[in-house]
């Protein structure tokens, strides 16, 4: 049973039926579901929802879709770790790590993706699509192939092999746009206005995004049904980052939760920060921006909901950083090494603006804090190749291996590392 | 006649600039606005366009041209990560 109600507007209230449309007639602002959060409350209990199942629909009380659609690969329920050791080397007291890199295709991509689908076979369409750099292109192709619908799915040409190869092997229709990235950008808003698909980020958009509230569900519902101090999570478009905030309102909402006090902080790379900018220089308004940056999941220079983000920083007393591309590797790295997850670039963004903003006291040790590690480390190897540590080389006998470790730890004596 | 709905963003020192009477007064098309804000000297606007297609197409090149970005008002880049 789904509890939406209709499309209301971000900027002026307008409602309009739920359909696949995304800006206001009215004033172009966009669209965002309307819930009877009446309903919800007296439709769910904690009870209810921990013995649904372990994925995403275990709420699908507060999702904008009839769940007989679903196409369900596993998205969800993903765990929550205690993260003690990157807590010590940071210098926090307590850090949950949220690993989203365990999803079907290995981001949180996963979450909007199933939302989107669902809602997009119960408005009757037959064929997805999508323009992205990776993860969005990877999880439409999976999710069509796992319902049998047709996907158009398009792709700047300069890729990384394994973001292209991640789509291909579910044998989507793959387009690779010769073009730089405006150009990709302007012919897949055209395409979407041309032809009859749910075009996830775009026409199916409002549905699409309410999909990573459920990262917000999992991890008050992890904590024991209460939220943390702070969050840290990545933003590109700033979707993902404003539906984690109203997640956990929502929750309160329906009575499921206290009251939520968190202050939420963004991370963006240095190459691509319109809204970690804006936010430094006290604005609400960002200027857009041509990225340059090793985290091309975060390459978004004009974010949809870049006002959104700021406006929830400026609600929750929240803050946004930004990591050079150097930070981030070294991001990447630190997550592996302490905790035994490797995560992409968005990954490496985010732990290296948490560890920023530690250090500069905007947040302070004792907060209790939730880092969000959206996707995984196998899809940009290109990132951190040539700047890990190389294999010692032996021959197959037992003293080749003993002398090699003694080299290894003389030379790490010698050179301090 | 068309419309079209479009979002412009000024730079600092394009804010003084009169583009949007400008392109009213240069084109054979109607401007309104939805949607606006200044600060800090950084501004946008979110406008309707209405007249022929191609003479709003041809307003649109000549805005981009004085340096004005112009960008879809409500979607922001599509291509996402
Ligand atoms: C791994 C990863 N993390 C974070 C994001 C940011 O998402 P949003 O556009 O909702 O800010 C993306 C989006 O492409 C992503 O691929
Ligand atoms: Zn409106």
């Amino acid at each position: 049973m789904s509890f939406e109600q209709a499309l209301r507007c971000r900027e002026c209230g307008r409602e309009y039926p739920l359909a696949p449309i995304f800006s206001c007639e009215y004033c172009f602002g966009p669209l965002e579901v309307a819930y009877d959060y009446d309903g919800i409350r007296a439709a769910v209990t904690r009870d209810s929802i921990e013995r649904g199942p372990t994925s995403i629909w275990r709420y699908e009380a507060l999702l904008p879709c009839d769940p007989a659609y679903k196409v369900d690969i596993g998205t969800g329920f993903t765990p929550l770790i205690k993260a003690d050791r990157l807590a010590k080397a940071i210098g926090l007291d307590t850090l949950w790590i949220k690993n989203d890199t365990t999803n079907p295709t290995w981001s949180f991509k996963d979450r909007v993706v199933s939302v989107a689908i669902a809602r997009a076979r119960q408005f009757g369409f037959t064929a997805m699509a999508c323009a992205s750099t990776g993860n969005l292109a990877n999880s439409v192709s999976a999710h069509a192939a796992a319902a049998g619908m047709e996907a158009y799915v398009f792709i700047p040409q300069d890729l990384e092999e394994g973001k292209v190869v991640g789509s291909a092997v579910y044998s989507p229709n793959l387009v690779m746009v010769d073009g730089n990235y405006d150009d990709v950008n302007r012919l897949c808003t055209e395409l979407a206005y041309a032809h009859p698909w749910a075009f996830v980020n775009i026409n199916v958009r409002p549905f699409y995004a309410e999909g990573s509230r459920t990262l917000a569900y999992e991890v008050a519902e992890q904590l024991g049904w209460r939220t943390p101090q702070r969050v840290v999570a990545p933003m590109a478009s700033g979707s993902l980052f404003t539906k984690i905030y109203k997640g956990f309102q929502e929750l309160h909402k329906v009575g499921l939760i206290d009251e939520p006090i968190v202050h939420m902080s963004g991370a963006q790379p240095e190459g691509c920060s319109p809204i970690a900018t804006a936010f430094a220089n006290h604005t609400l308004n960002f200027v857009p921006q041509k990225p340059n940056t090793i985290a091309r999941s975060l390459a978004i220079g004009n974010p949809a909901d870049g006002y959104y983000a700021l406006k929830v920083m400026e609600e929750t007393e929240g803050s946004a950083e930004m990591a050079s591309d150097d930070e981030i590797v070294a991001g990447v790295k630190l997550l592996a090494e302490t905790e035994g997850i490797f995560a992409e670039t968005a990954g490496g963004t985010t732990i290296a603006c948490l560890q920023k903003l530690v250090a500069s006291g905007a947040i302070r040790r004792d907060e209790e804090t939730v880092a969000f590690i959206t996707g995984g480390g196998l899809k940009t190897i290109e990132a951190v190749q040539g700047k890990l540590i190389e294999p010692l080389r032996v021959t197959p006998n037992m003293a080749s291996f003993e002398s090699a470790v003694a080299a290894r730890d003389g030379a790490l004596a010698a050179g301090g590392r | 006649m068309a419309s079209k709905h479009v979002r412009f963003t000024f730079e600092p020192d394009q804010v003084k600039q009169p583009v949007i009477y400008q392109l009213g007064h240069e084109f054979q098309v109607v401007t309104s606005i939805r949607m606006a804000a200044v600060d800090n000297s950084i501004g946008w606007v979110v406008l309707e366009i209405e007249g022929e297609p191609d003479e709003i197409e041809r307003s649109i090149a000549w805005a981009q041209a004085q340096g004005v970005r112009v960008d879809d008002p409500t979607l922001g880049d599509v291509v996402e990560g």
